[in-house]
């Protein structure tokens, strides 16, 4: 099909269609634009650290589970961890309640509650947000027992 | 190759064609399904983490492909009805919205079903997880605007627009977990990326999206045929047919 | 086989209902997706011929 042979009521009507799909595709695009900040499910350890996250507001807050950092209480339920981006920035969360199976050191986490004035985050709920990564579990251990042995 | 395209784009054509594939498809997409669910449900190892769960992974991941896929096959039937007018564009388009809207359906069902358990969350309104309830919206809406306009010779190009407006949402779908942070994870499986899980867990899920493709293939056909004698009934072949 | 016993099976380590559920949706799914057009064709046949008729009259 070329282009220059298409019959003019043809091409009049192709034009049509690209520039309805531009126009609202581009309308689109400008509305996402100024809500991007908006459309984030969360707030990350960079943010919360930089004071960029609202206190005293019900909000999420997301990042890693640093390693080692999880402290649970003998008698209640309550559990404190830190949560980090890996990079330079982390804060303390709060949490009274059970925890998703998925819950783990290293694993992703998204934390709804209230940042307090002193930088520490007391969640009334704990999402676990795990990686695109799928493997059996006795590929896992002999990955662990490679990382294990290369760490000797 | 252009003239070919115009005699498929013929009913009598396209009626007879796909009768005679159709039979194979449908029997080689319920091998496909069937192989696919015992593989996923009873071969797949469980996942480090999520331990049987995955198996959820094997209908989420295909419905939800498929239910992008439809949509993406409707849009581009809307551009071939609104540019070259042919009328069986508008019966694809006009057939792939019932079987989309089921698909995205069970897309989000069973996300819903699988969150549960690993994000501790039946939902969240997350840009992956919003952009496609407005996927089963859009669907919805086509089939609703389809049938308020049914009768008028206008329906075929106003349902056509509305698609072609929503199509925008595909990319957001998709990208939505690369341009914003979300609860759900990016996705394990494309074209061009190693798939990140071993073959074992990929080769199953692979066989459901070849099923999964395979069966909306047929039923669009069967839905395709059955509207190709309501419209045309009036010509001589198919009164040949059903006499 | 990733299963000792049917019960295991069934139990999926303590997930059962959501993986058997999750299943079962799309079977009902599925389910509607080949009945619905068969049906549809059927009543459709019908419909055809009896507007023929009309018409012929």
């Amino acid at each position: 099909m070329k282009f220059g042979k298409m019959k003019t009521h043809r091409r009049n009507r192709l034009l049509l269609v690209i520039f309805v799909v531009v126009m609202s595709g581009s309308g689109i695009a400008m509305a996402l634009l100024a809500l991007n900040e908006n459309i984030n499910l969360f707030y990350s350890p960079q943010e919360i650290v930089d004071g960029k996250a609202p206190v005293g507001q019900l909000i999420r807050a997301g990042g890693m589970v640093r390693e080692g950092s999880v402290v649970r209480s003998d008698t209640d339920l309550t559990v404190s961890f830190r949560v980090s981006d890996l990079k330079n920035a982390e804060f303390t969360v709060h949490f009274e309640g059970i925890l998703p199976d998925l819950f783990r050191e290293g694993q992703g986490v998204i934390a709804r509650g209230i940042l307090r004035d002193d930088g520490e985050f007391v969640a009334e709920e704990v999402l676990a947000k795990h990686d695109e990564e799928y493997m059996p579990p006795e590929l896992n251990d002999v990955i662990e027992q490679a990382h294990s042995e290369a760490a000797k | 190759m252009w003239n070919w395209f115009h005699k498929l784009g013929s009913p009598k054509t396209f009626y007879a064609i796909s009768g005679s594939l159709l039979p194979y498809f449908c029997v080689l997409a319920g091998i496909m399904l069937v192989a696919g669910v015992v593989w996923a449900l009873g071969f797949v190892p469980p996942d480090y983490q999520q331990g049987h769960t995955v198996r959820i992974m094997y209908v989420h991941v295909p419905s939800a492909i498929l239910a992008q896929s439809s949509y993406m096959m409707m849009a581009a039937a809307g551009v071939v009805y609104l540019v070259w007018r042919i009328k069986l564009a508008d019966i694809a388009l006009q057939c792939a919205a019932p079987i989309g809207t089921g698909l995205t359906f069970l897309a989000l069902i069973t996300g819903a079903i699988w969150g549960k358990p690993t994000w501790g969350t039946w939902w969240v309104w997350d840009a992956r997880l919003t952009s496609t309830l407005v996927l089963l919206f859009l669907f919805v809406g086509v089939m609703a605007l389809r049938s308020a306009m049914s009768g008028k010779a206008s329906a075929g190009r106003a349902t056509a627009m509305l698609v072609l407006v929503g199509v925008m949402n595909l990319p957001i779908i998709k990208y939505s977990v690369d341009w914003w942070f979300t609860l759900h994870q990016p996705s394990s499986f494309s074209l061009t990326e190693k798939p990140s899980m071993p073959p074992e867990m990929w080769m199953p899920l692979l066989v459901m999206v070849l099923g999964f493709y395979l069966f909306f293939f047929c039923v669009w056909m069967l839905r395709i045929r059955t509207e190709i004698l309501n419209r045309e009934y009036r010509s001589r072949w198919v009164r040949e047919l059903v006499q | 086989m990733m299963f000792e016993s049917l019960s295991a099976f069934m139990h999926m380590g303590g997930h059962g209902a959501f993986v058997w559920s999750a299943y079962g949706i799309a079977l009902i799914v599925f389910g509607y997706n080949v009945v619905a057009p068969i049906r549809h064709r059927t009543s459709m046949l019908r419909e055809v011929r009896q507007r023929l008729d009309r018409e012929a009259q």
